[in-house]
């Protein structure tokens, strides 16, 4: 861990994003901690991905902004960057909800090509690399050697040389998260990482997110439907409905916020106050 | 993860069975057969009747007579009959053609027997020029098929590794091949600068006899430079559209070379293109021509082999390049693109430069290939490069199994060698070539060898089949 | 002024011919999502039928030309249907569910095999016939340039303004039109709905080649001649139409045939006429480098 732990790695200020006549975020402000685990929940139709494409460059927001803080205190301006530079310049990484792996790449090219940027430099952009210099070399050997760790970790390294597409959908959602973590992020985008997975699956990528965090100088921010997995992780959570912030905090203080209750239920305030109640 | 971007077809379950014939095959009467037949045969004679069984002429007055060959037309329709009748019974005992997979143990055979072809082929196309010294026609046809080899090779890196389509290959073939021809004739690209005709009728660059060799790396460079031309406007653009772009960015280049006659000749082409030196010694007759200086009596055939053996290490450079590519990180950026590109960009993968470095050494390696057959030749005209020819050339990269080398060698071996042997047909080849290339598809759609080798592994390489991987979208 | 004028009339005209055609291409692309490359050769053998039904009615003595023509559009129209048809059957439909390259060669094989069939079948030469339509009218004479409206133009424009009604009418109201736009949506739930997916798409090609037939026919009356390389050129000219449009959608088609006949001709008529091909693909490139997905194409969305 370096730099101050409770400094901000990610500020959104006021941000918005307006589809022809949607809006589908609204004036929205929040603040991730470097090194936690900070979650975004909403019901469904909340902007929770709309503010994540945002934020990893597929969108340009309409209004407002998004400061990337690093370690050394440089500072990047996510909705001035675009595209490949946000992973590149920024170190923001992302998986995506519907599986975005390169399914005919064995799971070893995945992680391979993740590394690309680092690679493309060693190769001298090719030159170097197609003749066979002895810097490329060394550094494919530890690109390789970074692979094999995290395939260690996600316990794929027997199954290194299969095809991503021929893999289980848990190991395939892990090994989208293994690939992120290779280009080495700062800040790392999951959405939805637990959509599909079963109980057990489910533990084992609560497991990995938590190594994540403590062993590696990145932080989390997570997209997440399935409660159990964000109230286990999470350091930090923050509640979006109808594209608006309701609520944020502590999981416990989410947990007892009935602001977030009646949107997940759909009713007002009180009756979910009621139905707390009820349910205590 | 396998399914195909265009939209899926339901199951036969829902087909017609008036119309679906596939239908009617699975029930098992001899009858059926004969039906489907008198059906085809029917369809031939509304098909062919006037298209065969009349004949247009244009008389000498510019007046256009006919005369009937219902001869011709019975026979046609009868072939149909018959051809169908056995198709049909060929299909009963195979089950519908497409569907022919190989047994696992066939494909294991295979796979080792590929493993061995490929040392084998690559003696053997260095013995050609001894085993066939004699047979200057089969020298040329290896000639030949080596140049489809060498622009197979490089189409693939851009269809079969980037998974872009490319249906105007052939126009940095013709940059190649004419910026070797101007330079090397007039050694000004642009001839407009100079007044007088014939512009500099001197060798404006002094190459002499170097000219092939200082050229052929210029070649090259200037059609990546096109290459990367014909990559910025089609960045954005996806399937179709990307492939009627580079359609049309072919038929632009032929176009131009066509009519800009003041700088290509026009319609006449360039002639007179000079001929590739032993490295600066000439392969003529005369005392100081090569065979002169190594004490042996002249024969034109020693040009013959003399170019084959350029073109196979033109072939064999790309071919060792493309698959150093492949273990590089610029490879695999290709194949990841290929395979989702949006997940490339959110992996920090540049796609602009990506894509534009797939067509600048796509472009390179047809843009060798064409300065090779200009010199080959010696005289080159637009006709050379219509679509036709990057029909051919896709036709080769996607019928070998799109990204495998050993796949796009068979591939151009086949086609070249087959409408050679088709020679005898004559106008019926392009008739024969097509209905080749409809069968060969519905036969094999992912290609001869059609599954995917890892560019890096663990543990022992494994390949990856073709179902897996994408195509591209791009 | 009037210069202009007469250009825009024969652009029109060349539209409407290129119109016809696109839409084959972009209704196919619509419902399998496939390039059809042997559209243009069905055009070109449409141009073929047309031209032998007519020898054929002259030489039995008919001589009334509104008969002969009606005779010439059916037979010309229901012959190339079946082409239409049987290309489909031979070449498309054993590869529907294959990769996307495997349906383009096959359609460039089959495109060969039409063109070749025809130049074997018919001979290479150019087949002219004398002109079946004549007159017209003068619209405007300034002394030094005549404003010319042949009455094959009009029969032309005509033509195909009928078609796209009637065309539209079949898209948009009939049990088929709605078999086909749920196709083009989803062909699995089509199916599941009951739409027979097999013979909407056997449809679709049988109409396109009927349209290419009538645009065959058009060509080979505007022209006065036919020739087994010409459905290439056009078949050509039209995918770049229908691409230029926004290939799926229909209005797109006939917009972009309109453009690439404009364009043609006026690039002929002011600039040189051997640069008129590179002009129409050049705006081609330029209109996709700033709309990816043609004039009326639908924008895609990414979906990330």
């Amino acid at each position: 861990m370096t730099g101050n732990p409770t400094a901000n790695i990610l500020e959104v200020d006021h941000l918005s994003m307006r589809f022809g006549g949607i809006v589908a975020v609204k004036d929205l402000s929040f603040t991730a901690k470097r090194g936690d685990i900070t979650a975004l929940i909403g019901p469904n139709g909340a902007g929770k991905t709309t503010v994540f494409n945002c934020i990893t460059g597929f969108y340009k927001p309409t209004t407002g902004m998004i400061r990337m803080i690093h370690g050394d205190s440089r500072e990047f301006l996510l909705e001035r960057l675009f595209d490949f530079r946000i992973s590149k310049l920024a170190k923001v990484a992302r998986t995506f909800q519907n599986i975005r792996l390169f399914a005919g790449m064995t799971a070893l090219e995945n992680l391979m090509v993740a590394q690309h940027n680092g690679l493309m430099r060693a190769s001298g952009y090719t030159f170097l690399g197609l003749i066979g210099s002895p810097g490329f070399r060394s550094a494919e050997r530890s690109a390789i050697d970074r692979a094999r760790y995290w395939l260690d970790r996600i316990g794929l390294l027997a199954r290194a040389d299969e095809a991503a597409g021929n893999l289980p959908y848990g190991d395939q959602r892990r090994l989208e998260i293994a690939r992120a973590m290779c280009s080495r992020p700062a800040l790392l985008c999951l959405d939805e990482p637990a959509a599909g997975l079963n109980a057990r699956e489910g533990e084992a990528l609560s497991e990995l997110l938590r190594l994540i965090r403590n062993e590696h100088d990145t932080s989390i921010l997570l997209i997440e439907h399935d409660m159990s997995v964000v109230m286990q992780i999470s350091d930090r959570i923050i509640v979006l409905d109808y594209g608006v912030k309701i609520s944020e905090g502590t999981p416990q203080m989410i947990r007892d916020d009935p602001k977030v209750i009646a949107a997940y239920l759909g009713t007002d305030e009180k009756t979910a106050i009621a139905v707390m109640a009820g349910g205590a | 993860m396998a399914v195909p971007k265009s939209k899926k077809s339901d199951g036969p379950d829902v087909a017609a069975p008036a119309l679906n014939q596939q239908t009617a095959t699975r029930d098992r009467s001899v009858a059926s057969i004969i039906k489907n037949a008198v059906v085809s045969a029917l369809l031939a004679l509304v098909l062919f009747s006037l298209m065969i069984g009349i004949r247009t002429e244009t008389g000498p007055s510019g007046q256009l007579t006919y005369w009937t060959r219902f001869g011709e037309l019975a026979a046609v329709v009868g072939a149909v009959f018959v051809g169908s009748i056995i198709v049909e019974t060929i299909k009963r005992w195979t089950g519908p053609l497409g569907s022919v997979e190989l047994p696992d143990t066939v494909r294991r055979a295979f796979s080792v027997l590929g493993r061995v072809l490929i040392p084998a082929l690559l003696i053997f196309a260095l013995l050609v020029p001894v085993i066939f010294y004699n047979q200057r026609y089969l020298l040329d046809l290896g000639i030949l098929v080596l140049t489809y080899v060498m622009l197979g090779w490089g189409l693939n890196i851009v269809v079969g590794l980037a998974g872009l389509l490319d249906l105007g290959y052939v126009a940095f073939y013709a940059v190649g091949a004419y910026s070797y021809a101007l330079l090397a004739q007039s050694g000004l690209p642009f001839p407009y600068f100079i007044e007088t005709y014939p512009y500099v009728a001197i060798d404006f660059l002094q190459l002499g006899s170097w000219a092939f060799w200082a050229l052929l790396p210029v070649s090259g460079v200037l059609a990546a430079f096109w290459g990367v031309l014909l990559g910025f406007p089609v960045l954005r653009l996806r399937g179709d559209y990307l492939a009627i772009v580079t359609l049309a960015f072919g038929e632009i280049i032929r176009l131009v070379i066509l009519n800009w006659q003041d700088l290509t000749g026009g319609p006449n082409g360039v002639s007179g293109i000079p001929r590739p030196t032993v490295f600066g010694i000439p392969l003529t007759p005369g005392e100081d021509g090569f065979a002169a200086l190594i004490g042996v009596p002249f024969s034109p055939t020693h040009r013959l082999v003399f170019l084959f053996y350029i073109i196979l290490a033109l072939a064999l450079l790309t071919n060792w390049v493309t698959i150093r590519l492949r273990r590089l990180p610029i490879g695999r950026a290709w194949e990841a693109m290929r395979e989702d590109e949006v997940a490339c960009r959110a992996l920090g993968i540049n796609i602009t430069t990506t894509k534009l470095s797939a067509f600048a050494i796509g472009a390179m390696f047809g843009g060798f290939a064409g300065a090779f057959f200009a010199t080959r030749q010696g005289f080159i005209s637009p006709e050379s490069f219509t679509f036709q020819e990057s029909a051919l050339v896709l036709a080769i990269v996607v019928l070998g199994g799109m990204g495998s080398q050993l796949g796009v060698a068979l591939a151009a071996i086949a086609m070249i060698g087959g409408f050679e042997l088709f020679r005898g047909l004559d106008q019926f080849r392009m008739l024969v070539f097509g209905g080749v290339m409809v069968l060969l598809m519905i036969w094999r759609p992912r290609g001869l060898v059609s599954h995917r080798a890892p560019s890096v592994f663990l543990g022992r390489q494994t390949a990856i089949p073709s179902s897996m991987v994408k195509e591209g979208d791009g | 002024m009037d210069y202009f004028a007469q250009q825009l009339i024969n652009g029109v005209v060349l539209g409407s011919i290129y119109g016809l055609i696109a839409i084959g291409y972009t209704m196919v692309y619509g419902i399998v999502g496939m390039i059809n490359f042997a559209h243009g050769d069905i055009f070109m053998i449409g141009g073929f039928i047309a031209l032998i039904t007519f020898l054929i009615l002259v030489s039995m003595g008919l001589s009334a030309v509104p008969l002969i023509l009606l005779v010439m559009l059916i037979v010309s129209m229901a012959v190339t249907a079946v082409y239409g048809w049987v290309v489909e059957r031979i070449a498309y439909r054993p590869l529907r569910q294959s990769f996307r390259l495997a349906p383009l060669l096959s359609a460039i094989g089959m495109s060969f095999v039409l063109m070749n069939f025809s130049q074997v079948s018919q001979g290479a030469q150019v087949k002219p016939i004398p002109p079946l339509i004549t007159g017209g009218y003068t619209l405007h004479d300034s002394g030094n340039f005549a404003v010319q409206l042949s009455n094959v133009q009009i029969m032309v424009v005509v033509t195909t303004i009928v078609l796209l009604t009637i065309f539209s009418y079949i898209v948009s109201r009939t049990r088929f039109g709605r078999d086909m736009r749920a196709c083009e949506q989803d062909q699995t739930m089509a199916a599941l709905l009951g739409v027979n997916v097999d013979r909407t798409i056997s449809m679709t090609f049988v109409i396109g080649a009927s349209l290419a037939a009538v645009a065959g026919m058009m060509y080979l009356l505007y022209y006065g001649l036919v020739d087994f390389f010409m459905g290439f050129v056009a078949g050509i000219k039209a995918f770049t139409a229908a691409v230029l449009g926004g290939i799926g959608s229909l209005p797109g088609a006939m917009l972009g045939g309109l453009a690439i006949g404009l364009i043609e001709t006026f690039w002929s008529a002011y600039f040189s006429i051997e640069y008129k091909d590179v002009a129409a693909f050049s705006i081609l490139i330029v209109v996709l480098i700033f709309m990816p997905t043609g004039l009326l194409g639908r924008p895609e969305v990414e979906k990330v």
